[in-house]
């Protein structure tokens, strides 16, 4: 774990597995794109607004799943002080805002026809809303210092404070009489939704994983990088030669930057 | 123990010198409470109705405007870099500050509460029951903000971005604080939302210190 968290490791890592996330997402998008819009059938219920769920679904695991995955690296900056960690957390925070935004677009347009409201009060939706918020919140504190390490560290804190509001998303469909429904995927007794729809919907999820790995290296190969660039302009090393191939300047003013704050 | 004990004298003398603070709010609480009979209209039945709601989002924004002077002057001052450098926990100085707050700015909220509550023509079986809510749960409030407080301090544009980072952890106490005066008003026990309360209140209080304590750790850093 933490030998991977070097910088110069990272940027080895994903830029070679990069292509291979690339192809394997976009195979799981067209192929769960073409199962959840054409290859499953129609609710008997709901006909075709069911096909709103194989984006919904994904979108909320993925929002729950990147505030999850932001706290646990503000946990590992906080206890390691992991530059890395920071910069995951950091990267996380929009596309998790966005998949939590999307949920509830996509909730809301498929509210209308069967519930008859684009909006209700309920545990649920309201929890999901109060995610989103924590979302901004950590984003708006953490660009409001002129210390960047400083904001890292006390979005991090935040990030871990909000924890709180996790299994109250996931739960609040059996702790209150809500109007959304149950949970029908992770149950302990399997789950009860028939396979010609749980299939596309899980190769989604996988496809929406995929997607926020990527944009999640994206980002954090940006951030990297714009950091290597900011250190050799104040080196004064920075001329066409050492954009190019100086690779070994950046790494030693990464090492030498991140040596007071451990391994 | 004496640690614990000087710090809240020394916050509550300042608050009582410069007087003003506590006043101030019970002020805001008083006003914004008044906006909601001009926004929504006179009508008696409708006040009853929004009475419970309103007065504890009117504490909320209350406390949570009191905030900013929990930490930020002796931030500036240098005197909460003196605390942290002493030889006693942090989180125990913090939790007096937060105990100085409370008393400072939940009391007098829960000693106005009713009056409020009388000019909105709630009934008066709610009376009691929102007078206990609001004492269990502005220590709540109290301790869940003095985390933001903590997290702003040396931030740009704190007193707005406190707002963002604490009102989404305060509704938890709004929902079953409003709750528990419905249901008095009802005639059923309101029991369950109490007691939930009091988790909300005990939970923060074993996690709030060290959050904020840590916070602050790095804002003297």
């Amino acid at each position: 774990m933490h030998r991977f968290a070097k910088p110069s490791v990272f940027l080895k890592l994903t830029g070679a597995m990069m292509p291979w996330m690339v192809a394997l997402t976009v195979i799981l998008t067209v192929v769960g794109l073409y199962l959840a819009l054409i290859g499953s059938p129609v609710d008997y219920q709901q006909g075709n607004t069911v096909r709103i769920m194989y984006i919904h679904v994904p979108a909320a695991w993925m929002g729950l799943f990147c505030y999850v995955g932001m706290a646990l690296c503000g946990a590992m900056s906080l206890i390691w002080k992991h530059p890395l960690a920071d910069i995951c957390a950091r990267a996380t925070a929009p596309v998790g805002a966005t998949f939590t935004a999307l949920t509830l677009i996509t909730g809301s347009l498929w509210g209308e026809p069967m519930w008859g409201t684009w909006w209700v009060w309920d545990a649920r939706l309201t929890s999901m809303l109060i995610l989103l918020f924590l979302y901004l919140g950590y984003i708006a504190l953490v660009n409001a210092f002129d210390d960047p390490e400083r904001g890292s560290k006390a979005g991090s804190a935040l990030a871990l404070v909000g924890v709180v509001n996790v299994p109250i998303v996931k739960f609040s469909v059996d702790w209150w009489n809500t109007l959304h429904q149950p949970a029908s995927v992770a149950r302990m007794d399997g789950p009860s939704i028939d396979p010609s729809m749980l299939a596309p919907l899980l190769i989604m999820a996988f496809a929406f994983t995929g997607y926020y790995f990527i944009i999640l290296v994206l980002r954090v190969r940006l951030e990297l990088n714009q950091r290597r660039i900011r250190a050799l302009q104040l080196s004064g090393l920075f001329d066409e030669r050492a954009a190019a191939n100086g690779d070994d300047d950046a790494l030693a003013y990464d090492q030498g930057h991140n040596a007071g704050a451990g391994k | 123990m004496n640690a614990f004990v000087a710090i809240l004298r020394r916050d509550l003398r300042l608050a009582l010198r410069q007087g003003a603070d506590s006043v101030m709010v019970v002020a805001f609480f008083i006003v914004t409470t008044t906006l909601f009979p001009f926004g929504v209209g006179p009508e008696a039945n409708i006040l009853a109705r929004i009475a419970s709601g309103v007065i504890w989002v009117a504490a909320l924004l209350a406390a949570m405007l009191s905030l900013e002077r929990v930490f930020q002057t002796d931030y500036e001052d240098g005197t909460l870099e003196l605390l942290t450098l002493s030889p006693v926990p942090l989180e125990l100085l913090v939790l007096g500050k937060v105990c100085a707050h409370w008393l400072t700015t939940g009391l007098p909220l829960i000693i106005a509460a009713p009056v409020m509550a009388v000019m909105l023509n709630m009934d008066q079986d709610g009376f009691g029951t929102l007078m206990i809510a609001m004492l269990i749960g502005t220590p709540a409030l109290s301790l869940i903000g003095a985390i933001g407080a903590a997290l702003i301090l040396g931030a740009r544009r704190g007193g707005v971005l406190v707002s963002l980072l604490v009102l989404p952890l305060y509704i938890p106490v709004l929902i079953f604080g409003a709750g528990a005066v419905e249901a008095a008003l009802l005639g059923i026990s309101a029991q369950a939302q109490l007691q939930i309360m009091g988790a909300i209140l005990l939970l923060s209080l074993a996690a709030a210190p060290f959050a904020t304590a840590h916070a602050i750790r790095q804002a003297v850093e």
